[in-house]
Protein backbone atom coordinates (compact mmCIF):
# COMPACT_ATOMS: atom_id res chain seq x y z
CA UNK A 1 0.00 0.00 0.00
CA UNK A 2 2.66 2.60 0.89
CA UNK A 3 4.59 1.61 -2.25
CA UNK A 4 1.49 2.18 -4.36
CA UNK A 5 1.03 5.57 -2.77
CA UNK A 6 4.64 6.54 -3.39
CA UNK A 7 4.31 5.34 -6.98
CA UNK A 8 1.19 7.44 -7.40
CA UNK A 9 2.86 10.54 -5.96
CA UNK A 10 5.85 9.96 -8.25
CA UNK A 11 3.62 9.50 -11.28
CA UNK A 12 1.61 12.63 -10.47
CA UNK A 13 4.79 14.68 -9.99
CA UNK A 14 6.15 13.36 -13.25
CA UNK A 15 2.94 14.23 -15.10
CA UNK A 16 2.82 17.70 -13.56
CA UNK A 17 6.43 18.39 -14.57
CA UNK A 18 5.80 17.07 -18.08
CA UNK A 19 2.70 19.27 -18.40
CA UNK A 20 4.68 22.30 -17.20
CA UNK A 21 7.39 21.51 -19.73
CA UNK A 22 4.74 21.29 -22.47
CA UNK A 23 3.33 24.63 -21.35
CA UNK A 24 6.80 26.23 -21.51
CA UNK A 25 7.32 24.90 -25.06
CA UNK A 26 3.86 26.16 -26.02
CA UNK A 27 4.65 29.61 -24.57
CA UNK A 28 8.03 29.68 -26.31
CA UNK A 29 6.46 28.85 -29.67
CA UNK A 30 3.87 31.56 -29.10
CA UNK A 31 6.63 34.13 -28.53
CA UNK A 32 8.57 32.91 -31.57
CA UNK A 33 5.48 33.34 -33.78
CA UNK A 34 4.67 36.65 -32.07
CA UNK A 35 8.05 38.11 -32.96
CA UNK A 36 8.27 36.55 -36.42
CA UNK A 37 4.72 37.15 -37.65
CA UNK A 38 3.08 39.38 -35.04
CA UNK A 39 3.42 42.55 -37.10
CA UNK A 40 2.14 41.12 -40.37
CA UNK A 41 -1.21 42.16 -41.80
CA UNK A 42 -2.35 38.52 -41.60
CA UNK A 43 -2.04 38.66 -37.79
CA UNK A 44 -3.66 42.10 -37.53
CA UNK A 45 -6.60 40.85 -39.59
CA UNK A 46 -7.10 38.11 -36.99
CA UNK A 47 -6.43 40.42 -34.06
CA UNK A 48 -9.32 42.87 -34.46
CA UNK A 49 -12.16 40.40 -33.78
CA UNK A 50 -10.25 39.23 -30.69
CA UNK A 51 -9.78 42.79 -29.47
CA UNK A 52 -13.54 43.25 -29.74
CA UNK A 53 -14.26 39.97 -27.96
CA UNK A 54 -11.70 40.39 -25.19
CA UNK A 55 -11.91 44.16 -24.74
CA UNK A 56 -15.14 45.81 -25.82
CA UNK A 57 -17.42 43.03 -24.61
CA UNK A 58 -15.70 42.84 -21.23
CA UNK A 59 -16.11 46.53 -20.39
CA UNK A 60 -19.56 46.26 -18.70
CA UNK A 61 -18.66 43.35 -16.42
CA UNK A 62 -15.31 44.86 -15.40
CA UNK A 63 -16.83 48.31 -14.85
CA UNK A 64 -19.72 47.01 -12.76
CA UNK A 65 -17.58 44.80 -10.51
CA UNK A 66 -14.97 47.56 -10.08
CA UNK A 67 -17.66 50.08 -9.13
CA UNK A 68 -19.30 47.85 -6.57
CA UNK A 69 -15.98 46.88 -4.98
CA UNK A 70 -15.20 50.60 -4.56
CA UNK A 71 -18.60 51.13 -2.95
CA UNK A 72 -18.16 48.18 -0.59
CA UNK A 73 -14.73 49.45 0.46
CA UNK A 74 -16.25 52.81 1.35
CA UNK A 75 -18.94 51.20 3.48
CA UNK A 76 -16.54 48.82 5.24
CA UNK A 77 -13.83 51.40 5.99
CA UNK A 78 -16.17 54.19 7.06
CA UNK A 79 -16.78 52.95 10.62
CA UNK A 80 -13.07 52.56 11.37
CA UNK A 81 -12.16 55.98 10.00
CA UNK A 82 -15.09 57.63 11.78
CA UNK A 83 -14.01 56.14 15.11
CA UNK A 84 -10.72 58.01 14.87
CA UNK A 85 -12.34 61.07 13.27
CA UNK A 86 -10.46 60.72 10.01
CA UNK A 87 -13.30 60.07 7.51
CA UNK A 88 -11.81 62.53 5.05
CA UNK A 89 -8.74 60.33 4.67
CA UNK A 90 -10.89 57.49 3.32
CA UNK A 91 -10.24 58.83 -0.18
CA UNK A 92 -6.58 58.04 0.16
CA UNK A 93 -7.04 54.45 1.33
CA UNK A 94 -9.87 53.53 -1.05
CA UNK A 95 -8.18 55.02 -4.12
CA UNK A 96 -4.80 53.54 -3.25
CA UNK A 97 -6.26 50.05 -2.70
CA UNK A 98 -8.27 50.23 -5.90
CA UNK A 99 -5.55 51.39 -8.28
CA UNK A 100 -2.76 49.34 -6.78
CA UNK A 101 -4.39 46.00 -6.00
CA UNK A 102 -8.13 45.59 -6.31
CA UNK A 103 -8.57 47.16 -9.76
CA UNK A 104 -5.88 45.13 -11.57
CA UNK A 105 -6.51 41.86 -9.74
CA UNK A 106 -10.27 42.08 -10.01
CA UNK A 107 -10.18 43.01 -13.71
CA UNK A 108 -7.80 40.11 -14.37
CA UNK A 109 -9.91 37.63 -12.40
CA UNK A 110 -13.07 38.73 -14.20
CA UNK A 111 -11.27 38.34 -17.51
CA UNK A 112 -9.98 34.91 -16.54
CA UNK A 113 -13.59 33.89 -15.96
CA UNK A 114 -15.18 35.59 -18.94
CA UNK A 115 -12.47 35.36 -21.58
CA UNK A 116 -10.31 32.51 -20.30
CA UNK A 117 -13.25 30.12 -20.17
CA UNK A 118 -14.50 31.22 -23.58
CA UNK A 119 -11.07 30.87 -25.21
CA UNK A 120 -10.52 27.42 -23.75
CA UNK A 121 -14.00 26.29 -24.80
CA UNK A 122 -13.55 27.64 -28.33
CA UNK A 123 -10.08 26.18 -28.90
CA UNK A 124 -10.96 22.97 -27.05
CA UNK A 125 -13.96 22.44 -29.31
CA UNK A 126 -11.76 23.10 -32.33
CA UNK A 127 -9.34 20.54 -30.94
CA UNK A 128 -11.87 17.75 -30.41
CA UNK A 129 -13.50 18.37 -33.80
CA UNK A 130 -10.07 18.11 -35.50
CA UNK A 131 -10.10 21.74 -36.66
CA UNK A 132 -6.61 22.23 -35.21
CA UNK A 133 -5.37 19.26 -37.24
CA UNK A 134 -7.16 20.70 -40.28
CA UNK A 135 -5.21 23.94 -39.82
CA UNK A 136 -1.93 22.05 -39.63
CA UNK A 137 -2.76 19.96 -42.69
CA UNK A 138 -3.42 23.18 -44.60
CA UNK A 139 -0.02 24.48 -43.57
CA UNK A 140 -1.30 27.08 -41.09
CA UNK A 141 0.35 26.73 -37.70
CA UNK A 142 -2.49 26.79 -35.14
CA UNK A 143 -0.30 28.76 -32.71
CA UNK A 144 0.28 31.52 -35.25
CA UNK A 145 -3.28 31.49 -36.49
CA UNK A 146 -5.18 31.08 -33.23
CA UNK A 147 -2.97 31.69 -30.20
CA UNK A 148 -0.95 34.77 -31.20
CA UNK A 149 -3.97 37.04 -31.86
CA UNK A 150 -5.74 35.88 -28.70
CA UNK A 151 -2.61 36.26 -26.58
CA UNK A 152 -1.98 39.74 -28.01
CA UNK A 153 -5.58 40.79 -27.37
CA UNK A 154 -5.32 39.66 -23.72
CA UNK A 155 -1.95 41.39 -23.19
CA UNK A 156 -3.03 44.66 -24.80
CA UNK A 157 -6.51 44.94 -23.36
CA UNK A 158 -6.18 43.71 -19.77
CA UNK A 159 -4.40 46.99 -18.85
CA UNK A 160 -7.15 48.99 -20.60
CA UNK A 161 -9.81 47.11 -18.68
CA UNK A 162 -7.81 47.61 -15.50
CA UNK A 163 -8.03 51.37 -16.08
CA UNK A 164 -11.82 51.04 -16.47
CA UNK A 165 -11.97 49.01 -13.28
CA UNK A 166 -9.81 51.61 -11.49
CA UNK A 167 -12.01 54.49 -12.63
CA UNK A 168 -15.32 52.88 -11.67
CA UNK A 169 -13.83 51.61 -8.37
CA UNK A 170 -12.60 55.09 -7.43
CA UNK A 171 -15.89 56.67 -8.50
CA UNK A 172 -17.87 54.04 -6.57
CA UNK A 173 -15.86 54.72 -3.43
CA UNK A 174 -16.28 58.48 -3.86
CA UNK A 175 -20.01 58.24 -4.47
CA UNK A 176 -20.77 56.21 -1.34
CA UNK A 177 -18.36 58.19 0.84
CA UNK A 178 -19.57 61.65 -0.16
CA UNK A 179 -23.18 61.18 -1.29
CA UNK A 180 -24.34 58.66 1.33
CA UNK A 181 -21.89 58.75 4.24
CA UNK A 182 -21.50 62.51 4.42
CA UNK A 183 -17.76 62.88 3.80
CA UNK A 184 -16.94 66.25 2.19
CA UNK A 185 -15.95 66.00 -1.48
CA UNK A 186 -13.05 68.51 -1.37
CA UNK A 187 -11.02 66.85 1.43
CA UNK A 188 -11.90 63.40 0.06
CA UNK A 189 -10.20 64.20 -3.27
CA UNK A 190 -7.43 66.16 -1.55
CA UNK A 191 -6.32 63.10 0.45
CA UNK A 192 -6.93 60.77 -2.51
CA UNK A 193 -4.57 62.87 -4.64
CA UNK A 194 -2.07 63.14 -1.78
CA UNK A 195 -1.99 59.40 -1.07
CA UNK A 196 -1.81 58.13 -4.63
CA UNK A 197 1.12 58.82 -6.89
CA UNK A 198 1.46 58.19 -10.60
CA UNK A 199 3.82 55.31 -9.72
CA UNK A 200 1.06 53.47 -7.90
CA UNK A 201 -1.41 53.86 -10.75
CA UNK A 202 1.22 52.64 -13.20
CA UNK A 203 2.10 49.76 -10.88
CA UNK A 204 -1.41 48.36 -11.31
CA UNK A 205 -1.42 48.92 -15.05
CA UNK A 206 2.09 47.46 -15.44
CA UNK A 207 1.32 44.17 -13.74
CA UNK A 208 -1.94 43.79 -15.64
CA UNK A 209 0.06 43.27 -18.87
CA UNK A 210 1.45 40.13 -17.25
CA UNK A 211 -1.94 39.06 -15.87
CA UNK A 212 -3.33 39.35 -19.40
CA UNK A 213 -0.42 37.35 -20.82
CA UNK A 214 -0.92 34.60 -18.24
CA UNK A 215 -4.67 34.41 -18.97
CA UNK A 216 -4.06 34.25 -22.73
CA UNK A 217 -1.38 31.58 -22.58
CA UNK A 218 -3.05 29.36 -19.98
CA UNK A 219 -6.48 29.49 -21.64
CA UNK A 220 -5.12 28.75 -25.10
CA UNK A 221 -2.85 25.97 -23.79
CA UNK A 222 -5.75 24.33 -21.98
CA UNK A 223 -7.85 24.48 -25.14
CA UNK A 224 -5.05 22.92 -27.20
CA UNK A 225 -4.50 20.07 -24.76
CA UNK A 226 -8.05 19.30 -23.62
CA UNK A 227 -9.32 15.74 -23.42
CA UNK A 228 -11.81 14.29 -25.86
CA UNK A 229 -15.53 14.95 -25.85
CA UNK A 230 -17.72 17.50 -24.11
CA UNK A 231 -16.44 16.46 -20.67
CA UNK A 232 -12.83 17.05 -21.79
CA UNK A 233 -13.66 20.58 -22.93
CA UNK A 234 -15.64 21.27 -19.74
CA UNK A 235 -12.78 20.07 -17.54
CA UNK A 236 -10.29 22.15 -19.51
CA UNK A 237 -12.43 25.28 -18.99
CA UNK A 238 -12.52 24.74 -15.24
CA UNK A 239 -8.76 24.10 -15.10
CA UNK A 240 -8.16 27.14 -17.27
CA UNK A 241 -9.99 29.45 -14.85
CA UNK A 242 -8.49 27.91 -11.71
CA UNK A 243 -4.92 28.00 -13.05
CA UNK A 244 -5.31 31.52 -14.46
CA UNK A 245 -6.63 32.65 -11.08
CA UNK A 246 -3.73 31.05 -9.23
CA UNK A 247 -1.25 32.55 -11.73
CA UNK A 248 -2.76 36.02 -11.18
CA UNK A 249 -2.55 35.74 -7.39
CA UNK A 250 1.00 34.37 -7.41
CA UNK A 251 2.22 36.92 -9.98
CA UNK A 252 0.57 39.66 -7.92
CA UNK A 253 2.52 38.59 -4.85
CA UNK A 254 5.85 38.67 -6.67
CA UNK A 255 5.07 41.97 -8.36
CA UNK A 256 4.07 43.48 -4.98
CA UNK A 257 7.48 42.55 -3.60
CA UNK A 258 9.43 43.51 -6.71
CA UNK A 259 7.68 46.85 -7.26
CA UNK A 260 7.91 47.82 -3.58
CA UNK A 261 11.67 47.29 -3.63
CA UNK A 262 11.93 49.22 -6.87
CA UNK A 263 9.88 52.08 -5.44
CA UNK A 264 12.02 52.25 -2.32
CA UNK A 265 15.18 52.21 -4.41
CA UNK A 266 13.96 55.13 -6.50
CA UNK A 267 11.95 57.24 -4.00
CA UNK A 268 12.94 55.91 -0.56
CA UNK A 269 10.31 55.06 2.09
CA UNK A 270 7.23 57.29 1.95
CA UNK A 271 3.73 56.76 3.32
CA UNK A 272 0.21 57.79 2.41
CA UNK A 273 -0.20 59.71 5.69
CA UNK A 274 2.99 61.77 5.47
CA UNK B 1 9.28 4.43 -57.07
CA UNK B 2 6.29 4.66 -54.75
CA UNK B 3 4.77 8.05 -54.04
CA UNK B 4 4.24 7.23 -50.36
CA UNK B 5 6.10 4.70 -48.29
CA UNK B 6 5.87 3.71 -44.63
CA UNK B 7 8.85 1.64 -43.53
CA UNK B 8 8.64 -0.34 -40.26
CA UNK B 9 6.52 2.34 -38.60
CA UNK B 10 5.66 1.80 -34.93
CA UNK B 11 3.58 4.08 -32.73
CA UNK B 12 2.30 3.80 -29.20
CA UNK B 13 0.18 6.08 -27.00
CA UNK B 14 1.09 5.41 -23.39
CA UNK B 15 0.87 1.66 -22.97
CA UNK B 16 -1.29 1.16 -26.05
CA UNK B 17 0.63 -0.01 -29.11
CA UNK B 18 -1.24 1.28 -32.15
CA UNK B 19 1.12 0.52 -35.04
CA UNK B 20 3.66 -2.34 -35.04
CA UNK B 21 6.47 -2.32 -37.60
CA UNK B 22 4.05 -1.35 -40.36
CA UNK B 23 5.36 -1.28 -43.93
CA UNK B 24 3.26 -0.04 -46.85
CA UNK B 25 3.97 1.38 -50.31
CA UNK B 26 1.43 3.42 -52.27
CA UNK B 27 1.91 4.22 -55.95
CA UNK B 28 0.88 7.46 -57.63
CA UNK B 29 -2.66 7.46 -59.06
CA UNK B 30 -3.79 4.51 -56.95
CA UNK B 31 -7.06 4.46 -55.01
CA UNK B 32 -6.20 2.50 -51.91
CA UNK B 33 -8.67 1.74 -49.14
CA UNK B 34 -7.49 0.89 -45.64
CA UNK B 35 -9.97 -1.18 -43.69
CA UNK B 36 -9.88 -2.50 -40.17
CA UNK B 37 -11.82 -2.59 -36.93
CA UNK B 38 -12.15 0.53 -34.77
CA UNK B 39 -8.89 1.08 -32.89
CA UNK B 40 -6.80 -0.92 -35.37
CA UNK B 41 -4.61 2.10 -36.19
CA UNK B 42 -6.11 3.23 -39.52
CA UNK B 43 -6.53 6.92 -38.73
CA UNK B 44 -3.19 6.98 -36.89
CA UNK B 45 -1.53 5.64 -40.00
CA UNK B 46 -3.24 8.30 -42.12
CA UNK B 47 -1.95 11.02 -39.81
CA UNK B 48 1.58 9.65 -40.16
CA UNK B 49 1.38 9.99 -43.93
CA UNK B 50 0.67 13.70 -43.68
CA UNK B 51 3.04 14.32 -40.77
CA UNK B 52 0.40 15.11 -38.15
CA UNK B 53 1.92 12.33 -36.06
CA UNK B 54 5.52 11.20 -35.98
CA UNK B 55 6.45 7.54 -35.56
CA UNK B 56 8.25 6.26 -32.45
CA UNK B 57 10.40 4.22 -34.83
CA UNK B 58 10.44 3.66 -38.57
CA UNK B 59 10.40 6.04 -41.52
CA UNK B 60 7.82 7.77 -43.70
CA UNK B 61 8.62 8.90 -47.25
CA UNK B 62 6.76 11.13 -49.69
CA UNK B 63 7.97 11.32 -53.27
CA UNK B 64 11.36 9.95 -52.22
CA UNK B 65 11.85 12.46 -49.38
CA UNK B 66 11.87 11.32 -45.78
CA UNK B 67 9.22 13.37 -43.97
CA UNK B 68 8.93 11.92 -40.46
CA UNK B 69 11.95 13.91 -39.24
CA UNK B 70 11.27 17.16 -41.09
CA UNK B 71 10.92 20.51 -39.33
CA UNK B 72 7.36 21.81 -39.12
CA UNK B 73 8.08 24.59 -41.64
CA UNK B 74 9.21 22.23 -44.42
CA UNK B 75 6.39 19.89 -43.50
CA UNK B 76 3.91 22.77 -43.95
CA UNK B 77 5.20 23.31 -47.51
CA UNK B 78 5.00 19.59 -48.25
CA UNK B 79 1.45 19.39 -46.96
CA UNK B 80 0.25 21.50 -49.90
CA UNK B 81 0.56 18.21 -51.83
CA UNK B 82 -2.12 16.69 -49.62
CA UNK B 83 -5.83 17.23 -49.18
CA UNK B 84 -7.31 15.73 -46.02
CA UNK B 85 -10.98 15.02 -45.49
CA UNK B 86 -11.50 14.67 -41.75
CA UNK B 87 -14.08 12.34 -40.29
CA UNK B 88 -16.44 15.13 -39.18
CA UNK B 89 -15.36 17.55 -41.89
CA UNK B 90 -13.47 19.84 -39.48
CA UNK B 91 -14.85 22.97 -41.15
CA UNK B 92 -14.01 26.18 -39.31
CA UNK B 93 -17.23 27.19 -37.52
CA UNK B 94 -16.47 30.88 -37.56
CA UNK B 95 -15.94 31.10 -41.34
CA UNK B 96 -18.48 30.87 -44.17
CA UNK B 97 -18.37 27.92 -46.53
CA UNK B 98 -16.64 30.07 -49.17
CA UNK B 99 -14.04 31.28 -46.66
CA UNK B 100 -13.43 27.68 -45.56
CA UNK B 101 -12.75 26.59 -49.13
CA UNK B 102 -10.64 29.71 -49.74
CA UNK B 103 -8.57 29.15 -46.59
CA UNK B 104 -5.69 27.10 -48.07
CA UNK B 105 -5.54 29.45 -51.09
CA UNK B 106 -5.26 32.50 -48.84
CA UNK B 107 -2.61 30.80 -46.71
CA UNK B 108 -0.44 29.41 -49.49
CA UNK B 109 -0.88 31.50 -52.60
CA UNK B 110 -0.69 35.16 -53.53
CA UNK B 111 -3.70 35.05 -55.78
CA UNK B 112 -6.01 38.08 -56.06
CA UNK B 113 -9.31 37.87 -54.12
CA UNK B 114 -11.31 37.66 -57.39
CA UNK B 115 -9.22 34.73 -58.57
CA UNK B 116 -9.66 32.96 -55.24
CA UNK B 117 -13.41 33.57 -55.38
CA UNK B 118 -13.47 32.06 -58.88
CA UNK B 119 -11.60 28.93 -57.71
CA UNK B 120 -13.95 28.61 -54.73
CA UNK B 121 -16.97 28.77 -57.06
CA UNK B 122 -15.41 26.08 -59.29
CA UNK B 123 -14.70 23.75 -56.38
CA UNK B 124 -18.16 24.20 -54.88
CA UNK B 125 -19.67 23.46 -58.28
CA UNK B 126 -17.50 20.37 -58.56
CA UNK B 127 -18.88 18.95 -55.31
CA UNK B 128 -22.44 19.83 -56.28
CA UNK B 129 -23.06 22.73 -53.88
CA UNK B 130 -22.65 25.80 -56.09
CA UNK B 131 -24.84 28.07 -53.94
CA UNK B 132 -23.52 27.10 -50.49
CA UNK B 133 -20.73 29.71 -50.38
CA UNK B 134 -22.54 32.22 -48.19
CA UNK B 135 -23.76 29.65 -45.65
CA UNK B 136 -22.14 28.95 -42.30
CA UNK B 137 -21.04 25.35 -41.57
CA UNK B 138 -23.72 25.11 -38.87
CA UNK B 139 -26.42 25.50 -41.53
CA UNK B 140 -25.25 22.43 -43.48
CA UNK B 141 -26.25 18.77 -43.11
CA UNK B 142 -23.62 16.13 -42.28
CA UNK B 143 -23.25 15.09 -45.92
CA UNK B 144 -23.02 18.69 -47.13
CA UNK B 145 -20.33 19.42 -44.54
CA UNK B 146 -18.24 16.54 -45.86
CA UNK B 147 -18.67 17.72 -49.43
CA UNK B 148 -17.60 21.25 -48.49
CA UNK B 149 -14.65 19.80 -46.57
CA UNK B 150 -13.77 17.90 -49.73
CA UNK B 151 -13.95 21.11 -51.76
CA UNK B 152 -11.53 22.64 -49.26
CA UNK B 153 -9.26 19.60 -49.45
CA UNK B 154 -8.95 19.93 -53.24
CA UNK B 155 -8.67 23.73 -53.33
CA UNK B 156 -4.90 23.72 -53.80
CA UNK B 157 -4.95 20.95 -56.38
CA UNK B 158 -3.28 18.27 -54.23
CA UNK B 159 -1.53 15.17 -55.56
CA UNK B 160 -2.90 13.01 -52.74
CA UNK B 161 -6.29 13.09 -51.05
CA UNK B 162 -6.68 11.35 -47.70
CA UNK B 163 -10.20 10.45 -46.62
CA UNK B 164 -10.76 9.58 -42.96
CA UNK B 165 -13.98 7.55 -42.79
CA UNK B 166 -15.76 9.66 -45.41
CA UNK B 167 -19.12 7.87 -45.17
CA UNK B 168 -19.35 7.45 -41.39
CA UNK B 169 -22.54 8.92 -39.97
CA UNK B 170 -24.24 9.31 -43.34
CA UNK B 171 -27.31 7.51 -44.67
CA UNK B 172 -26.76 5.06 -47.59
CA UNK B 173 -27.81 7.62 -50.23
CA UNK B 174 -25.49 10.35 -48.88
CA UNK B 175 -22.73 7.75 -48.53
CA UNK B 176 -23.12 6.88 -52.19
CA UNK B 177 -22.93 10.56 -53.16
CA UNK B 178 -19.58 10.77 -51.33
CA UNK B 179 -18.37 7.55 -52.98
CA UNK B 180 -19.28 8.89 -56.43
CA UNK B 181 -17.53 12.14 -55.59
CA UNK B 182 -14.35 10.28 -54.61
CA UNK B 183 -14.44 8.35 -57.90
CA UNK B 184 -15.12 11.57 -59.84
CA UNK B 185 -12.19 13.38 -58.24
CA UNK B 186 -9.95 10.37 -58.80
CA UNK B 187 -10.91 10.35 -62.48
CA UNK B 188 -10.90 14.09 -63.15
CA UNK B 189 -7.99 15.25 -60.99
CA UNK B 190 -5.83 12.13 -61.42
CA UNK B 191 -5.01 12.16 -57.71
CA UNK B 192 -3.83 9.38 -55.42
CA UNK B 193 -6.63 8.52 -52.99
CA UNK B 194 -6.10 6.95 -49.60
CA UNK B 195 -9.35 6.15 -47.83
CA UNK B 196 -9.76 4.85 -44.32
CA UNK B 197 -13.12 3.20 -43.79
CA UNK B 198 -14.98 0.27 -42.32
CA UNK B 199 -17.80 0.65 -44.79
CA UNK B 200 -17.20 -2.36 -47.08
CA UNK B 201 -19.74 -1.25 -49.67
CA UNK B 202 -17.83 1.99 -50.03
CA UNK B 203 -14.50 0.14 -50.08
CA UNK B 204 -15.57 -2.14 -52.95
CA UNK B 205 -16.88 0.81 -54.92
CA UNK B 206 -13.90 3.15 -54.74
CA UNK B 207 -10.85 0.91 -54.28
CA UNK B 208 -8.46 -0.56 -56.77
CA UNK B 209 -6.43 -1.88 -53.83
CA UNK B 210 -7.56 -2.79 -50.32
CA UNK B 211 -5.33 -3.31 -47.30
CA UNK B 212 -6.48 -4.41 -43.87
CA UNK B 213 -4.98 -3.43 -40.55
CA UNK B 214 -5.38 -5.63 -37.51
CA UNK B 215 -3.83 -4.77 -34.15
CA UNK B 216 -1.43 -2.34 -35.81
CA UNK B 217 -0.21 -4.74 -38.49
CA UNK B 218 -1.03 -5.29 -42.13
CA UNK B 219 -2.83 -8.61 -42.53
CA UNK B 220 -4.19 -8.23 -46.05
CA UNK B 221 -3.11 -6.46 -49.23
CA UNK B 222 -4.87 -7.09 -52.53
CA UNK B 223 -7.57 -6.10 -55.00
CA UNK B 224 -11.30 -5.98 -54.17
CA UNK B 225 -11.68 -9.32 -55.96
CA UNK B 226 -8.88 -10.86 -53.85
CA UNK B 227 -10.55 -9.83 -50.61
CA UNK B 228 -13.87 -11.37 -51.65
CA UNK B 229 -12.20 -14.76 -52.11
CA UNK B 230 -9.71 -14.65 -49.23
CA UNK B 231 -9.53 -17.54 -46.76
CA UNK B 232 -8.08 -15.48 -43.90
CA UNK B 233 -10.71 -15.87 -41.15
CA UNK B 234 -10.16 -12.39 -39.65
CA UNK B 235 -10.41 -10.66 -43.03
CA UNK B 236 -13.35 -12.79 -44.07
CA UNK B 237 -15.30 -12.03 -40.88
CA UNK B 238 -14.63 -8.30 -41.30
CA UNK B 239 -15.78 -8.27 -44.93
CA UNK B 240 -18.95 -10.19 -44.07
CA UNK B 241 -19.50 -8.19 -40.87
CA UNK B 242 -19.64 -11.22 -38.59
CA UNK B 243 -18.56 -11.17 -34.92
CA UNK B 244 -16.50 -14.13 -33.69
CA UNK B 245 -17.44 -16.52 -30.86
CA UNK B 246 -15.28 -14.70 -28.34
CA UNK B 247 -16.96 -11.35 -29.07
CA UNK B 248 -20.41 -12.89 -28.91
CA UNK B 249 -19.56 -14.61 -25.61
CA UNK B 250 -19.37 -11.22 -23.90
CA UNK B 251 -23.07 -10.72 -24.65
CA UNK B 252 -24.16 -13.97 -23.06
Amino acid sequence: MPMAMIEQVGRNTNNALAAFGDFCIFSFRTFVWLFTSGLRWKTFRLLFPQLYEVGVRSVPVVAVTGGFIGMVMAIESYTTFRTIGQEERMGSVITLSVVKQIGPVLAAVMLAGRIGGALTAELGTMNVTEQLDALRVMGADPIRYLVVPRFLACVLLTPMLTIYSDITGVMGGWMISTQFLGVATGPYWFYAAKGVETWQVMEGVFKSFFFGGAIGLISCYKGFTCGSGASGVGRACTESFVQSFIAIIVLNFFFAQFLRQMYETIYGIRGAFD
Amino acid sequence: MSLIELRNVSKRFGRLIVLRELTLKIDEGQSIVIIGASGSGKSVMLKHIVGLLRPDSGEVFFDGERIDNLAEKRLSELRTNFGFLFQMGALFDSLTVADNVAFPLVEHTHKAPEEIAQIVREKLKMIGLPDAGVKMPGELSGGQKKRVALARAIALGPRVILYDEPTTGLDPIRSDVINELIIKLQRELKVTSITVTHDMQSAFKIADRIVMLHEGQLIFDGTPDDIRTTDDPIVKRFVLGEADEQELATLR
